[in-house]
């Protein structure tokens, strides 16, 4: 049966955004398919999780619910998805690539001995033309991916060996409400029958998760630090103009790493990818994995105290001076200015 | 507290960090003759990780293993110079072009040569395909669980060991029963530097192919100290099945590849005047930008 499949994250009754992310983008190539949508959520407590995935358009949902399967752990949740991709042989799997999705998928691709593509950033449906077979694969899943530190795209395909899984990077597909009332066949998974208790000897001791108060990829003017703006104290300084427009901070990662900033305001390839309206960038340098999270800002200020920073290239307005002096101006010409 | 019997996994990697414009060929591939190569920095990360479980528990050993082109061997050396009890090699043209499910086949085939192991470590990701597949991979193939983005080993007990992950928003503490492999983040501790008494006793250590052009006084060399030869497996070795290796065992095929080309936009070059932060700010509120 031709399908499309999303695995969905979920804690305490929430599905993660991500995994809505992921259902948009699925609903979008299984109508190029003309084939169905089908979902899975493992957790506990998911009476009526369903509320939250049909409206993206989920043909089927399965639902593993036990007490045993939150927190999240490699080894019940890849015998549960295993076993329902073994059933439903679906022709496309999509995972998040988060910290969950790339413990995960990988595991089971190993298990189902089929391809897996990390970190797509793009996904299509495609044809391609096998020379040595003389054959014409249609349908294929395009999953295209940065590599190489983000310096190339790469167009992963897999007509062999079924079925075709890709990871997804967060906050680049475009979340999107199919119909609000959507209709879903729940199928409850038996949990007992797909997981045995050798599943369980990883077992967790202790957890903090900091409900993340920040949400840059949402926020329409962010203003990034690099290891340029000098110490934790100057960053207040970036606070204050992202406060009085509206906007949220973020760093580099070499600022993350000296410790100006938290690691969940670290921008590019190993941080969150973002697109704001506008994105200024004070005292960053512009490495290809930086760039990568944020180059598609539709407007960019560089702020630079070097004339030749590679960031320079990408900016529509390139101030060449010390951030000490940039900011402070900045701040005192808008509250002069705006209404 | 026990003795552990750990294997490092560690690739050769370009050095993807530093590239220059001449890394790219033309038609837009990647020129890899143009990128030195580095040992992966995870990878240093797992092995610093490894050492000090040695330093802690006396008895314990460590296993360096690599799989690459001849070259790679520097991986095997320099694990030599940071205080590993044994290097394997893992080489043959056969094994060329493997996406992570093949390359993942491959380890295992050596690991299971190697047999006897409590602990696996390896990076998170490699930074030339930066996928972060291949440990949990090799953890299904070997049929053991597995322990990603590990940050500290807490605790070395008789029959688990206990480990802080680091997450994207948080942390995890974890046990895990013996063998296990984990994946180790890049957030632990840096590795040691190479120790000098041990860069002399291996710097003539090489592979077979390696010595393949001949050089007499090294080989006399390698006969007076056998463990300056480093152990190099073949497809035949391990005992590998030729269809699951390599590209023919590779489900993931490139397409095509495009480089990024960093579009240089139009743009207003101004410097920290009054006037020209002034006059940005005005057309960024008249077009609505901010305001
Ligand atoms: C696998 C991998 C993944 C990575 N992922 C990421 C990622 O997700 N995000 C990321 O950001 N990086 C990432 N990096 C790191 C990246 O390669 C760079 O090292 C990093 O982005 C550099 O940060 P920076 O520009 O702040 O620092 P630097 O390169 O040190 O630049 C500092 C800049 O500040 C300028 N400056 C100094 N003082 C002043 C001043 N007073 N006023 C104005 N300008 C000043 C300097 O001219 C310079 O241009 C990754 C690297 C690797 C290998
Ligand atoms: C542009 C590009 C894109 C690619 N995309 C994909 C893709 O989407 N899917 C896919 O399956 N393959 C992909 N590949 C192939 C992949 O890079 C290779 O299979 C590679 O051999 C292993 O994957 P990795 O570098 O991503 O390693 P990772 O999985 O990121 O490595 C994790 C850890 O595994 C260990 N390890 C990995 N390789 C070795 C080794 N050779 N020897 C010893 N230890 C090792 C190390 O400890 C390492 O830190 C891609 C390759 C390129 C060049």
């Amino acid at each position: 049966m031709k399908s499309v499949f999303v695995y969905c994250e979920v804690e305490n009754k929430k599905v993660a955004e991500i995994s809505q992310e992921l259902l948009s983008a699925g609903k979008r190539l299984a109508e190029k398919l003309d084939a169905p949508l089908v979902a899975m959520v493992n957790g506990k407590d998911l009476k009526g999780i369903e509320s939250q995935i049909a409206p993206y358009g989920v043909d089927r949902l399965f639902v593993g619910d036990d007490v045993r399967l939150e927190p999240y752990r490699t080894l019940p949740h890849a015998a549960l998805v295993t076993k329902v991709l073994k059933q439903e042989d679906p022709q496309i799997v999509l995972f998040g690539a988060t910290s969950v999705g790339r413990d995960l998928a990988p595991r089971i691709a190993s298990k189902l001995n089929c391809g897996l593509t990390a970190d797509t950033t793009i996904l299509d449906i495609g044809d391609h033309f096998v020379k040595k077979e003389k054959k014409e694969y249609t349908d294929l899943l395009y999953a295209i991916r940065p590599a190489f530190g983000g310096s190339i795209m790469a167009n992963i395909i897999n007509w062999d060996m079924h079925p075709q899984m890709a990871t997804v990077r967060e906050g680049v597909m475009k979340k999107e409400i199919f119909d609000a009332n959507y209709k879903t066949e729940v199928i409850s998974v038996i949990v007992n029958e797909a997981v045995s208790d050798t599943d369980f000897v990883v077992k967790i001791i202790e957890r903090h998760i900091e409900e993340s108060d920040v949400n840059l990829k949402d926020a329409p003017i962010i203003v990034a630090g690099g290891y340029g703006v000098g110490s934790k104290e100057n960053f207040d300084l970036l606070k204050n103009l992202a406060n009085i427009l509206g906007g949220e901070v973020g760093g580099s990662r070499a600022a993350v790493d000296a410790g100006f900033i938290d690691h969940n305001r670290q921008i590019g390839q190993t941080g969150t990818t973002v697109r704001p309206k506008l994105y200024i960038a004070a005292g960053i340098s512009g490495a290809i994995q930086h760039t990568a999270g944020m180059q598609d800002a539709s407007m960019i200020i560089s702020i630079n105290n070097d004339p030749e920073a590679p960031i320079n290239a990408l900016a529509d307005y390139v101030i060449t001076g010390d951030l000490g002096v940039v900011i402070p101006k900045m701040i005192k010409f808008y509250k002069e200015n705006a209404k | 507290m026990r003795p552990l019997k750990i294997v490092v996994l560690a690739k050769q990697v370009p050095d993807t960090r530093h590239v220059g414009p001449d890394a790219m060929k033309p038609d837009g591939t990647v020129n890899r003759g143009k990128l030195a190569t580095v040992f992966n920095p995870d990878d240093l990360h797992a092995l610093e990780l490894a050492l000090n479980i040695k330093d802690r528990i006396p008895g314990t050993t460590v296993t360096i293993l690599t799989m690459g082109p001849p070259k790679a061997a520097d991986i095997i050396r320099e694990g030599y110079y940071r205080g590993v009890d044994n290097g394997i090699m893992i080489s043959d043209r056969r094994f060329g072009g493997a996406d992570t499910l093949a390359t993942s086949y491959t380890i295992v085939q050596g690991i299971k040569k190697i047999a006897d192991y409590d602990l696996i470590v390896g990076g998170r990701q490699a930074i030339d395909g930066d996928t972060a597949q291949v440990g949990p991979q090799c953890a299904d193939k070997l049929g053991i669980p597995q322990v990603t983005y590990v940050e500290e080993i807490l605790d070395i007990k008789e029959d688990e060991i206990i480990a802080r992950r680091r997450l994207e928003t948080g942390v995890e503490t974890v046990s895990a029963p013996y063998p296990v492999l984990m994946t180790v983040h890049g957030s632990s501790p840096d590795c040691r530097s190479r120790i000098a008494k041990k860069v002399m006793k291996h710097k003539y250590a090489r592979t077979k192919t390696e010595m393949r052009k001949g050089d007499p006084v090294l080989e006399a060399l390698h006969l007076k100290r056998p463990y300056l030869v480093i152990p190099e497996w073949s497809v035949e070795d391990i005992e590998a099945d030729v269809t699951k290796i390599g590209l023919a065992g590779s489900p993931t095929k490139v397409k095509s590849v495009s480089s990024i080309v960093l579009t240089a936009t139009e743009s207003k070059v101004l410097n920290d005047s009054d006037s020209d932060i002034e006059g940005m700010i005005k057309e960024l509120i008249k077009h609505h930008t901010i305001g």
